[in-house]
């Protein structure tokens, strides 16, 4: 998509971005986000104002209905102005073309005609041009044959003569009503003698205006269809915009319905067939979200193209702008995620155990149920302190922390050398995996988080002079917590496939002091509140919150350049690398 | 609508009546604006000589704007054809029944279509799918989307 015509889409986009009450954090969730923390929290959250785009996210606009309304009415006008026809035969001509502006330039320029065939515009001509451009059309007589059979073809302007964009005047060329009194024209479709109004395509396939409006009417309710060929059998001309609007369906006091949702049947095309656009996936949302950045194939293997839409809601729309998959899967590429979910489902059998919400106790075996985010778990029993990911004891954690989110494969190798190949490279995949899904529960379980920590906030305003606002410290820790450990959760999917060498190894270390952080605000966010040194914890909390958000931006930031700079190597082939 | 259908319908029966049916196509019955039904068969030298098979017409109130739901009777004495584009429970895969279809187009097109489509088999056969289709297939062929062959029929 690199053309001359290109710049007029950027063009509408900003003019979109000014008309449209599109407010300033109607951007993007990141900045509206660290707006709130500045306002909310005051000094404690030191948040510079954003300045410009982190190189984890990407440039993206929140369109209304209204805005991508306009958008495809622009291109619509782009193309009658190159080609000097009125907007139903461009808008034909786009939808026909799947709204690629540049293809169809270039086929239009080559040959007009067959275009105009092939998008249902005009009949193949055989005939010489016509001069005479009858007012009041021919009309058949009433047998099955003729109706089936087509009339010679005249040369003509693309649906101009049925169809001027905006005089409807001349709008009687095709209506032909109280028909002619010395020749009875009868309805092919309904033989009903009593209808006196008479539609048709520029192909002259004359049919009764009830015939028309029941047939263009089923089209769209039924069949969700807007490009509605001529009734007429084998007759390849489409209905264009102002015939169906304004000639087939009822007046918009009678039928509103109908009308609106062949507008949208038009909108939905257009979004379709734009690669730039994505309409926003949440229910009932009507934003469309514009990121031309992210608009290949070939663009998703060095970004993740995380958007939001222009909703007020909250939480904000956020989603993927390539891929289904989740709504935020940074850092990892989206092939990448594709590639490690499939492995997960595939793999799932085996895998199932370690998603079980209970574990034994490495030392007396009692049953032990985790029902928050830290992993620093405690027997209710014996005391006995382990992490919940490694099963370790959580004393070595405590001090060295030693590599616990590293599969030292060297080691392992060595360690595992009794076994088979294929039970270690199951082991392997059971390290990412576990972490994977471990860092999945406990962002889930981070709902029950939340209830305790309201309850503790509400402690802390009984127990203290902090007001309301001054708790909040609680709840944004709450939130970084539940954020990070998404990070975390697919750095672990990214370094599965990681290839094995330095930029693996620095990566891992970014993962390793993020988790490390993120487990001992969690830690902390757990722990019984001394109500004598609750200022303390406030302290505590607010360093760690400020200390974790950083780490996760570092990790976001480097993998993001990462991607920019082509240093990750995969040690599988990876789609969209060719 | 339903007034538009049984206009139709009279109509076309009248003519039935008065210009009778194409040659090796007879009405069996006509009795509502509902269900017709014809009995086929392919004259001339063709792979079905000596066959007689029996049409089921359905009419829905939104006919003719909407296409009516056409199928070969499988019972006691009737059999489908054994065509690659007719399956064994008597649907068939022919695009003016579906995407093709016109208003235009009667009871009468839609017999002379499906004769020809029989005349021109070169090699009796079932649709490769026939097992898969005719043990999840719904009563109304209508609701099938069918995938049209390249040869349109
Ligand atoms: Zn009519
Ligand atoms: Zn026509
Ligand atoms: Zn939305
Ligand atoms: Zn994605
Ligand atoms: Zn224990
Ligand atoms: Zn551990």
């Amino acid at each position: 998509m690199s053309s001359d015509y290109e710049y007029s889409d950027d063009e509408y986009l900003y003019d979109d971005d000014d008309e449209d009450m599109l407010s300033p954090q109607d951007g993007s969730a990141a900045s509206s986000d660290d707006d709130m923390a500045m306002d909310t929290f005051g000094d404690d959250f030191k948040v510079p104002p954003r300045e410009k785009r982190k190189s984890y996210e990407v440039d993206h606009d929140s369109l209304s209905h209204d805005a991508v309304k306009k958008l495809m009415a622009a291109d619509v006008d782009h193309i009658a102005g190159i080609f000097g026809v009125d907007a139903n035969t461009a808008e034909l001509l786009l939808h026909h073309l799947a709204w690629n502006k540049e293809r169809l330039i270039e086929k239009y320029m080559d040959n007009a005609s067959a275009v105009s065939v092939a998008a249902g515009i005009s009949l193949p001509s055989r005939a010489s041009p016509s001069s005479s451009a009858a007012p009041i059309r021919y009309q058949g007589s009433s047998t099955r044959s003729s109706a089936a059979t087509r009339r010679p073809a005249r040369q003509q302007t693309p649906g101009a003569r049925s169809l001027p964009p905006s005089s409807p005047s001349s709008n009687d060329a095709v209506l032909t009503p109280a028909l002619a009194k010395q020749e009875r024209f009868v309805c092919p479709i309904c033989f009903d003698d009593s209808q006196t109004r008479f539609l048709s395509l520029s192909c002259e396939h004359q049919f009764c205006a009830e015939c028309w409006n029941a047939y263009v009417t089923g089209k769209i309710r039924e069949e969700g269809e807007h490009a509605i060929r001529c009734m007429a059998e084998g007759c390849a001309l489409v209905a264009p915009r102002t015939f169906v609007l304004r000639d087939a369906l009822p007046a918009p006091s009678e039928d509103k319905g109908t009308r609106e949702r062949y507008e949208e049947l038009q909108l939905r095309h257009f979004v379709a067939s734009t690669a730039s656009l994505k309409y926003c996936p949440y229910p009932s949302c009507t934003y469309t979200v514009s990121c031309p950045a992210a608009s290949t194939k070939s663009s998703l293997i060095s970004m993740v193209p995380t958007v939001t839409c222009g909703a007020n809601a909250t939480p904000a729309h956020k989603f993927c702008f390539g891929c289904a998959i989740e709504s935020d899967h940074r850092p990892v590429i989206c092939p990448v995620a594709r590639m490690w979910l499939q492995k997960c489902e595939d793999d799932s059998e085996t895998a199932n155990w370690i998603k079980s919400n209970t574990k034994e106790c490495s030392k007396c075996q009692s049953t032990i149920e985790k029902n928050g985010g830290c992993n620093h778990m405690t027997c209710k029993k014996c005391k006995h302190e382990f992490c919940w990911v490694c099963m370790g004891p959580w004393s070595e954690h405590g001090s060295a922390w030693y590599s616990c989110n590293r599969y030292d494969e060297k080691a392992g190798v060595d360690a595992r050398d009794a076994q088979s190949k294929s039970r270690a490279s199951l082991e392997r995949y059971l390290h990412y995996y576990n972490r994977w899904a471990n860092h999945e529960q406990s962002a889930k379980l981070s709902v029950e988080l939340y209830s305790k920590t309201e309850k503790k906030m509400e402690e802390m305003q009984l127990t203290s002079e902090l007001t309301w606002i001054e708790v909040q410290f609680m709840r944004k820790a709450v939130d970084e917590v539940e954020k990070c450990r998404m990070t975390l959760k697919w750095t672990y999917a990214m370094a599965y496939y990681l290839d094995k060498g330095n930029e693996k190894e620095l990566f891992e270390d970014n993962q390793r002091d993020l988790e490390r952080a993120v487990e001992d605000l969690s830690e902390l966010l757990e722990s019984p509140i001394d109500p004598e040194a609750i200022s303390m914890l406030r302290q505590k909390v607010t360093d760690r919150t400020v200390y974790v958000s950083k780490r996760n931006e570092i990790m976001l930031e480097d993998t993001a350049t990462g991607f920019q700079e082509g240093r990750w190597k995969w040690n599988v082939p990876v789609e969209g690398f060719d | 609508m339903a007034s538009i259908s049984a206009r139709r319908l009279k109509k076309e029966l009248t003519e039935i009546n008065h210009e009778g049916t194409p040659t090796g196509i007879k009405l069996l019955s006509a009795d509502d604006f509902e269900t017709w039904f014809f009995s086929i068969e392919v004259l001339g030298n063709t792979l079905y000589q000596g066959e007689v098979f029996k049409l089921m017409f359905r009419f829905d109130g939104h006919y003719p704007i909407s296409s009516p739901a056409v199928q070969f009777v499988v019972d006691q004495t009737h059999q489908a054809p054994i065509h690659p584009h007719v399956y064994s429970n008597g649907h068939i895969c022919a695009s003016i029944l579906g995407n093709d279809w016109s208003p235009v187009l009667s009871v009468a097109s839609v017999c002379i279509t499906l004769q020809s489509m029989l005349a021109s088999c070169k090699s009796k056969e079932r649709p490769p799918d026939n097992d898969r289709y005719v043990a999840h297939a719904p009563d109304n062929p209508k609701k099938t989307r069918f995938h049209y062959d390249v040869d349109r029929v």
